[in-house]
């Protein structure tokens, strides 16, 4: 867990979450989830019907390797609320990067807490996620 | 989408964190998880998401005998799914996955038996440059352990765009 005399605002964490992004990773997350949507594993159905490039990541693959980060970060069971927008797509080779910056420091209900503004790009600098994030830590 | 019996298991869990590059060993290692403040094996935070595997409705996973799967075998297809479901923590059954929330009120742990219970949240409409029409609808999935505690609270939107988007 962070300690709070160990933080301050604007303090940042990032990491990178993968590299050249495998079709395979998609499929592993697919099965883990259960999320069998053949736009993210299936590339004759999301060429030739669905009218996409290629097949592309769940938006929830990408969230999980965000929240790799960010739980390496804050430590295990600190978070208090994790949530975030798919502002574009992930696609197979793409490098993402995850970035956590502290905005506020704070008290909620008795814990001392942390808010986090979360950023994931790509290796074009595109952002594919944004977010927010508030962690328990230590006083 | 309503869930009856979603099993927490740590083989579940090893799964789920290798698949978002988690090798932290609180996801798969019991001894290690023993020793730390958790008391044993804990789920990654966006793990809720895999109570699609529970329901037995969830129209995004083919079903033993089913018919009307719309990926592609000697066809390309596109067949349509028969019923839609809202699904896991919501949003990706509608359509493309725009947002996911999650609260989380207590630790998932191996072992825990959740029920879920989703209701719609908000909708609304907007035009977009890159896919047309977007029409956005909210879905708020409750997760409560076998003590009947509110352990996670899955806020999810979905779009469905008028086109495939640009990229």
């Amino acid at each position: 867990m962070l300690k709070e005399n160990e933080i301050k605002v604007g303090d940042t964490h990032s990491a990178t979450l993968v590299e050249d992004l495998k079709r395979t990773q998609i499929v592993q997350y697919a099965g883990a989830s259960g999320d069998y949507n053949p736009l993210h594993t299936d590339e004759i159905f999301t060429t030739q019907i669905a009218g996409y490039p290629s097949v592309f990541a769940h938006g929830m693959l990408s969230m999980g390797l965000t929240g790799t980060m960010l739980t390496n970060y804050v430590g295990d069971g600190a978070l208090k609320k994790y949530g975030v927008r798919f502002t574009n797509q992930v696609w197979p080779g793409d490098t993402l990067t995850g970035k956590a910056t502290i905005i506020e420091i704070r008290e909620e209900d008795g814990d001392k807490v942390v808010d986090l503004m979360i950023e994931t790009t790509n290796q074009d600098n595109v952002a594919v996620i944004t977010g927010n994030a508030t962690a328990k830590i230590e006083a | 989408m309503s869930i009856d019996k979603f099993l927490v298991e740590a083989s579940h869990i090893m799964m789920f964190a290798r698949s978002v590059g988690d090798d932290n060993p609180i996801y798969h290692d019991e001894e290690y998880a023993k020793g730390t403040g958790s008391g044993g094996i804990i789920a990654p935070p966006t793990f809720a998401q895999s109570s699609a595997q529970f329901d037995p409705d969830y129209f995004l996973r083919p079903k033993v005998g089913g018919e009307g799967w719309f990926g592609s075998g000697k066809e390309a297809t596109g067949a349509k799914p028969s019923q839609e479901s809202g699904g896991g923590g919501g949003g990706a059954a509608m359509g493309l996955h725009a947002e996911q929330h999650f609260e989380y009120h207590k630790p998932l742990k191996a072992g825990d038996v959740l029920t879920a219970t989703s209701k719609p949240g908000n909708s609304w409409e907007k035009e977009s440059k890159r896919a047309g029409k977007l029409k956005f609808s909210e879905s708020v999935t409750e997760y409560r352990n076998q003590d009947g505690d509110l352990v996670i609270t899955a806020t999810g939107v979905g779009v469905q765009t008028e086109r495939a988007v640009d990229s």
